[in-house]
């Protein structure tokens, strides 16, 4: 763009070069004319490794019928096509689904900030009773894309607990931010070997909160299938249910943690992020079919979420973002709340003020390395049997390639690798070696 | 006589409504909060201390500022998961007005025919003992994997629950019929449609009625449940929505509206039965 307090610079009526009607026209033209160079160049390169050849070849037959040649064999047009991104919305009323916790963030706060409309999106956001309707809406393509949990996707595919339908991780939408919250009546109770009988709610059966809360306890030395009863309890009745005395805790996602807290039921025992540092949590997700059958559409929404999760990493902007999401419309939880939970600076129930600013974070990448933990858990604890193709499924189902792609679109740098080694609970876990992984556990169920 | 006794049972009604709001008033006051007495100012801060925020069971004056509030704006839309209670309403109406109407159209016709022929009516009797007593909300998660659209599926869990009281008392109100009104038509040669519409529907009519008015009163106390489960819009939408909040005071208010909305269905059906009915 130029810059508009050039006095030199038209800005109305016309532009610099005189053949269109605006500088936004002139300068799409531009970006088209660009990117077929780029194309053309990439072709001419690989066809003729070295540049002598070329230019021998194109002074003896002549530049258009050379290009014509080469056109008959290589499909310009497609190759531009493909890679012009910016081309016409193949859909643009989108419904987008969501359940009402911090994890959604990025997808939710791409609609007030207008994300979504200037990709020429009309989103709306539909806010959901519980992860199996997220999983029969997407299903169903009532809904276009949704928020899902980072092992949703993967089981849908695989057809664990599920049809099996291809579906696509475009981001991850949040790293940590879920803790273990417990009832007030455990107060003197921390030490999970005291937890034999305890029933605890978990959001989903294919949820990081089921597997870290079955890694947490069963690192304590607890069965989590045999000494303890897990529940699946939609996230927005998990302090509801505490309080009631329906359960003894839970391994939920914020803010639900914090209500607990801000409501006298519970206290926060332990962040995820102490189980397992920058673990995944949430994903946006969608059907591989959408992606086939709009290709420009969900170019359009991966750049409107990246932009969103950039956003929302920066420390600045949490105490705007508390305000923004708690209306009735998102959230609906009190401000007070989030933003505790979103600047990491709370109150623990038990009378302590922390400050823990990655108490929640937004990276978007959707490491392989995630996936292949998801899966070695998924078969640790008997959701999936037999052999397990990491390699594939993590492949297939995690866009990795596209995030980066689009992550160097809008200007944020992607990490070179696809997986990368790390801890949980002091554990190291390398991907290459994920059954061994899995068979190094003493509580397990194969 | 019958005026003065109006009066009276007016006035108990009222004084009903006074005690229980005083004893309401009574059991929700402010308790001083002794729990947690965190002498951290920055602790109490963060537990929201000194603001406003929902502490327990909320007193009726609460609940009567949640009530002016919704009322005041009852079709706002901002956004698709915050509408105004008007228009939640409509959407549960609408789903119970179509689940009911089609209950309407597949249970007359078929009580009809089994209520005029016994055979008929011991063929299907198994079928109808067995998906009586299923719990409509039973039938969701087959319904939104079979049917593939969660409010049609709303709209289907409606039509199933309702189709049975309806179905039974017209079966029975046509099987009543008094035996010497349909031989008269027979003796008179009165074609069998005839004799369908101007001697049985006006004589089992009442039965018909009482059969809706029960279909409806359950249609009523499913769909909060239906829309609680499926979310999206409607009142119950709205009561799981509050609830996430722990908003009480907005619960209670959905709960009143729920059942003032309920009493105007009821009476609606009651004003149709008396119309048909007649006296021998």
């Amino acid at each position: 763009m130029d810059n508009p307090f050039d006095p030199n610079v038209t800005l109305h009526a016309g532009c610099n070069c005189g053949h269109h009607a605006s500088q936004a026209e002139h300068e799409l033209a531009e970006t088209e004319a660009l990117n077929r160079r780029v194309i053309e160049t990439t072709v001419m390169k690989a066809l003729f490794p070295r540049d002598a050849e070329r230019r021998r070849f194109l002074s003896v037959v002549g530049a258009s019928t050379a290009w014509a040649a080469i056109s008959s064999l290589i499909p310009f047009g497609t190759l531009e096509a493909m890679a012009q991104e910016k081309g016409a919305l193949e859909k643009k009323d989108l419904k987008v689904g969501f359940i009402p916790i911090t994890c959604a963030s990025p997808l939710i706060m791409a609609e007030p900030l207008g994300f979504y409309k200037k990709e020429g999106l009309n989103v709306s956001m539909m806010k959901t009773a519980g992860w199996a309707l997220i999983r029969d809406k997407v299903l169903n393509k009532e809904y276009d894309a949704s928020h899902m949990l980072a092992p949703m996707p993967l089981a849908i595919s695989m057809g664990v607990g599920s049809n099996a339908s291809p579906t696509n991780v475009m981001t991850i939408q949040n790293i940590n931010g879920q803790a273990i919250t417990l009832a007030m009546k455990h107060k003197g109770n921390r030490d999970p070997k005291n937890w034999k009988g305890f029933k605890f709610a978990i959001p989903f059966e294919y949820s990081m909160h089921n597997f870290l809360l079955r890694y947490y306890l069963a690192e304590h030395g607890l069965n989590p299938d045999t000494d303890v009863q897990l529940r699946v309890v939609p996230p927005p009745e998990m302090v509801a249910n505490l309080r009631a005395g329906n359960i003894d805790g839970f391994l939920g996602p914020d803010p639900v943690n914090q209500r607990a807290v801000f409501d006298e039921v519970g206290f926060i025992h332990v962040l995820s992020r102490e189980i397992w540092d920058g673990h995944p949590c949430c994903s946006f997700a969608l059907p591989t079919e959408f992606v086939k059958q709009n290709p420009n559409t969900f170019a359009a929404l991966y750049r409107a979420i990246l932009k969103s999760a950039a956003m929302a990493r920066d420390p600045k902007n949490r105490s705007i973002m508390a305000e923004v999401l708690s209306p009735a419309n998102y959230l609906n939880q009190p401000k007070a709340v989030l933003e505790q939970v979103l600047t990491g600076k709370f109150a623990d129930g038990l009378g302590n003020v922390k400050n823990v600013p990655e108490r929640v974070d937004y990276d978007p990448f959707p490491w392989y390395s995630m996936a292949y933990w998801i899966l070695s858990q998924m078969k640790r604890w008997g959701y999936v049997k037999g052999d397990v193709k990491y390699k594939d499924i993590a492949e297939k189902v995690y866009l990795l390639t596209d995030a980066k792609k689009y992550m160097a679109e809008v200007g944020m740098t992607p990490p070179k690798e696809t997986m990368k080694k790390f801890k949980v609970m002091g554990k190291e876990f390398d991907p290459a070696k994920a059954d061994a992984y899995v068979d190094s556990f003493a509580i397990k169920k194969v | 006589m019958i005026k003065a006794q109006t009066l009276k049972a007016a006035f108990i009604s009222f004084m009903l409504f006074a005690v229980f709001l005083g004893a309401w008033q009574l059991a929700t006051l402010p308790k001083d909060s002794t729990t947690l007495a965190a002498a951290d100012a920055e602790y109490a801060a963060l537990m929201g201390k000194g603001a406003e925020k929902t502490d327990g069971f909320p007193p009726p004056a609460k609940v009567g500022r949640a009530f002016v509030e919704y009322l005041s704006d009852p079709f706002y839309d901002k956004g698709p998961n915050d509408k105004g209670i008007g228009i939640q309403m409509a959407h549960s109406l609408a789903r119970v007005g179509l689940g009911f109407l089609l209950a309407v159209i597949v249970a007359l016709p078929l009580g009809f025919l089994i209520g005029m022929s016994p055979l008929l009516f011991q063929a299907f009797n198994p079928f109808i003992q067995v998906l009586k007593p299923i719990s409509p909300l039973a039938w969701m998660p087959l319904a939104l994997y079979s049917l593939k659209d969660s409010s049609i599926s709303g709209i289907f869990v409606i039509f199933i629950c309702s189709i049975w009281p309806m179905l039974i008392n017209t079966a029975f109100g046509v099987a009543a019929v008094r035996r010497d009104w349909i031989n008269v038509a027979r003796t008179l040669e009165v074609n069998p449609l005839r004799k369908a519409f101007l001697v049985i529907l006006p004589a089992a009519a009442p039965t018909i009625l009482t059969g809706m008015r029960i279909s409806m009163g359950i249609a009523w106390l499913v769909i909060v449940a239906a829309e609680m489960l499926v979310g999206g819009t409607g009142i119950g939408y709205f009561v799981w929505n509050e609830w996430n909040n722990l908003a009480l005071p907005n619960v209670i208010f959905a709960v009143v509206m729920i059942g003032v909305v309920g009493m105007g269905l009821d009476m609606i059906f009651g004003a149709l039965q008396k119309l048909v009915t007649y006296r021998e």
